[in-house]
C-alpha cells in the first residue's frame, strides 16, 4: 500500500492540511510551472463527473504533466467485466500517479493498495472525496484568514452529504462550533454526533433556518434532494425551507462567507450571487490550487 | 451440576472443548475453524440449555489445542463461548474468546455498494466497538453492527 495515496480526508494530520494548504496558497500565486514535466498522470474517470476532471486536469497542465485516461467508463476501452484490480493494475505501469473517481465505495483504497503509484481519490461513491474538502478548507482558510475558532454553519442534507461529514472530520482539528440546520429526516448522523462528543467539539442542532446565522462565519449550503425522502409529502414540507435568500444575509456578520460544493439547484437564490459574502463562484477556483498542493505531495515534488 | 453438563457430550481424553455457543452458530464456528475439513475426531451437541443463551452448543475437538488468533476469530458469532483445554481427560485450562481488533476475511460488509463486494476483495474491518462488537469497513468506511454481521 502506497501511503502517499490520498482516499480519504483521515489520511491527512492536522499538519498535513496546514502544509497543503499552505503549498496552495503558493500555486495560486504561482500556478504556472514545470513540477509535472516528463510526468504522466492517469486520470481514470469510471463515472462522469465533468467539473472535478476539469479541474484535475487544469492542476495537471498547469504543472506542465501529461493526462492519459478516460472520462467515463462506457466509452472508454475498459474491458466490460475488467476488474477494477487489472486495470488499476496495469494503468499503473503506465503512470506516475493515478487520479480516480469510482463509483463503488472503497474503491479508491482498494485501487491504492493493488498500484504502484499513488492514487488520488476523486470520489468514490457516497464515501470520500477529500480533494472537494482541501478546497473547503482553502476557501475557509482564505477568506477567514485562519481555520481555528470558527463557527461553521451546515444547512441542508447533512444526513447523506459526503461533503458535510468529511469537511465535519477535517475542521474537528481547529475547534470549530458547528451549528446544523437540517430537516429531521435529514439531520447528521449519529456516529458523527458521538465522534464530536468524543473529541469535545461544541455542536446545535437546528430545524429552522432563520437569524441564527447572524453568528456564522462560514454558512455551507448543500443541496436537499427529493428522492432522499420515503415520503414525498415530507419533501414537500421542507423543500422551501432551507434556501437562502439575499435579505436573510441582511444582518450577517461582515466576514461571513457562503460556500456551496456545486452544483447548485434552487437552494441558493440567484440574487445572493451579487452579494459580496456569496463565494462559491471563487471556491471552485480554489479547487485547482488545492489539487496541484495534493498532487506536488503525492509525488513529493 | 458441572458433572452434568459434562455427560452431555461424551469426554475426549486430550483436546479443546468450545463451550457456550449460541446453538444457531454452531456449524458457523464449526466452518470458521476449519473443523469440517480436519482429520481430527470432532463430536458437538446442539440445542442443549444454557442459563445464559437459551440454547447453546458444544464442540469437542480431539488433539487440537487453538492459537488465540485462531480462536478469536469465532468471537464475532459467539463472544460467550469458553474453552476448556483438556489432558488426560481433566480440565487443565480455560479460556474465553476476546474481540480482536482488526477482522480479516471473516465478515461480509453489509453495504452492498462496497467494492468488498462487488469485486473479489478480502474483506478487512476495525473493531471500534467491542461490546457488542462493532466492525468498520477499511474499504467503504462504513459500520457493520453485531445485528448484521455475516460470516463469509
Ligand atoms: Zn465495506
Amino acid at each position: 500500500m502506497d501511503n502517499k495515496s490520498l482516499v480519504s480526508i483521515d489520511d491527512y494530520t492536522k499538519e498535513e492540511i496546514l502544509e497543503v494548504l499552505a503549498r496552495a496558497a503558493e500555486f495560486e500565486k504561482n500556478p504556472n510551472c514545470n513540477l509535472l514535466e516528463g510526468k504522466v498522470v492517469a486520470s481514470l474517470f469510471f463515472e462522469p463527473s465533468t467539473r472535478t476532471r476539469l479541474s484535475f486536469e487544469t492542476a495537471i497542465s498547469r504543472m506542465g504533466g501529461k493526462i492519459v485516461g478516460f472520462t467515463d467508463s462506457s466509452s472508454s476501452s475498459v474491458t466490460k467485466g475488467e476488474t477494477l484490480k487489472d486495470t488499476t493494475k496495469m494503468v499503473s505501469n503506465y503512470c506516475d500517479l493515478v487520479v480516480m473517481r469510482h463509483p463503488i465505495e472503497g474503491s479508491a483504497r482498494y485501487a491504492s493498495e493493488v498500484s504502484d503509484v499513488p492514487v488520488i481519490n476523486a470520489g468514490d461513491g457516497a464515501n470520500q472525496h477529500p480533494t472537494q474538502t482541501m478546497l473547503d478548507l482553502y476557501s475557509i482558510y482564505k477568506t477567514q484568514g485562519t481555520l481555528e475558532n470558527l463557527n461553521i454553519f451546515m444547512v441542508g442534507d447533512l444526513k447523506y452529504g459526503r461533503t458535510v461529514h468529511s469537511l465535519l472530520m477535517a475542521m474537528s482539528h481547529f475547534n470549530p462550533t458547528f451549528h446544523f440546520i437540517a430537516p429531521k429526516e435529514l439531520e447528521i448522523p449519529l456516529a458523527y454526533k458521538i465522534f464530536m462528543d468524543n473529541n469535545n467539539i461544541n455542536y446545535h442542532e437546528h430545524t429552522e433556518f432563520n437569524d441564527i446565522i447572524n453568528d456564522a462565519d462560514i454558512l455551507y449550503m448543500t443541496r436537499v434532494q427529493r428522492e432522499r425522502f420515503a415520503d414525498p409529502l415530507e419533501y414537500e414540507k421542507v423543500k422551501n425551507v432551507y434556501i437562502l435568500k439575499n435579505d436573510m444575509l441582511e444582518n450577517t456578520r461582515e466576514n461571513l462567507r457562503i460556500l456551496h460544493p456545486l452544483p447548485r439547484v434552487n437552494e441558493i437564490a440567484v440574487d445572493v450571487d451579487a452579494n459580496p459574502k456569496a463565494y462559491y463562484f471563487q471556491q471552485a477556483l480554489n479547487g485547482v490550487y488545492a489539487r496541484q498542493a495534493i498532487i506536488a505531495k503525492a509525488l513529493d515534488l | 451440576m458441572n458433572a452434568k453438563k459434562e455427560l452431555q457430550v461424551s469426554a475426549i481424553e486430550n483436546g479443546t472443548v468450545i463451550d457456550h455457543i449460541p446453538a444457531e452458530y454452531l456449524f458457523q464456528v464449526i466452518n470458521i475453524l476449519g473443523l469440517d475439513t480436519c482429520g481430527n475426531s470432532v463430536t458437538f451437541g446442539n440445542n442443549l440449555g444454557s442459563d445464559k443463551l437459551g440454547k447453546k452448543a458444544i464442540i469437542k475437538v480431539a488433539d487440537i489445542f487453538f492459537e488465540d488468533d485462531e480462536i478469536n476469530k469465532i468471537s464475532l458469532i459467539a463472544p460467550h463461548a469458553k474453552l476448556n483445554i483438556i489432558k488426560n481427560y481433566q480440565v487443565v485450562e480455560k479460556k474465553i474468546v476476546e474481540s480482536p481488533d482488526k477482522v480479516v476475511g471473516i465478515a461480509k460488509c453489509m453495504n452492498p455498494k462496497c467494492i468488498t463486494n462487488v469485486e473479489e476483495v478480502t474483506t478487512r474491518f476495525k473493531v471500534i466497538e467491542k461490546t457488542p462488537i462493532t466492525l468498520k469497513c477499511h474499504y467503504c468506511e462504513k459500520i457493520t453492527d453485531h445485528k448484521h454481521i455475516e460470516i463469509i
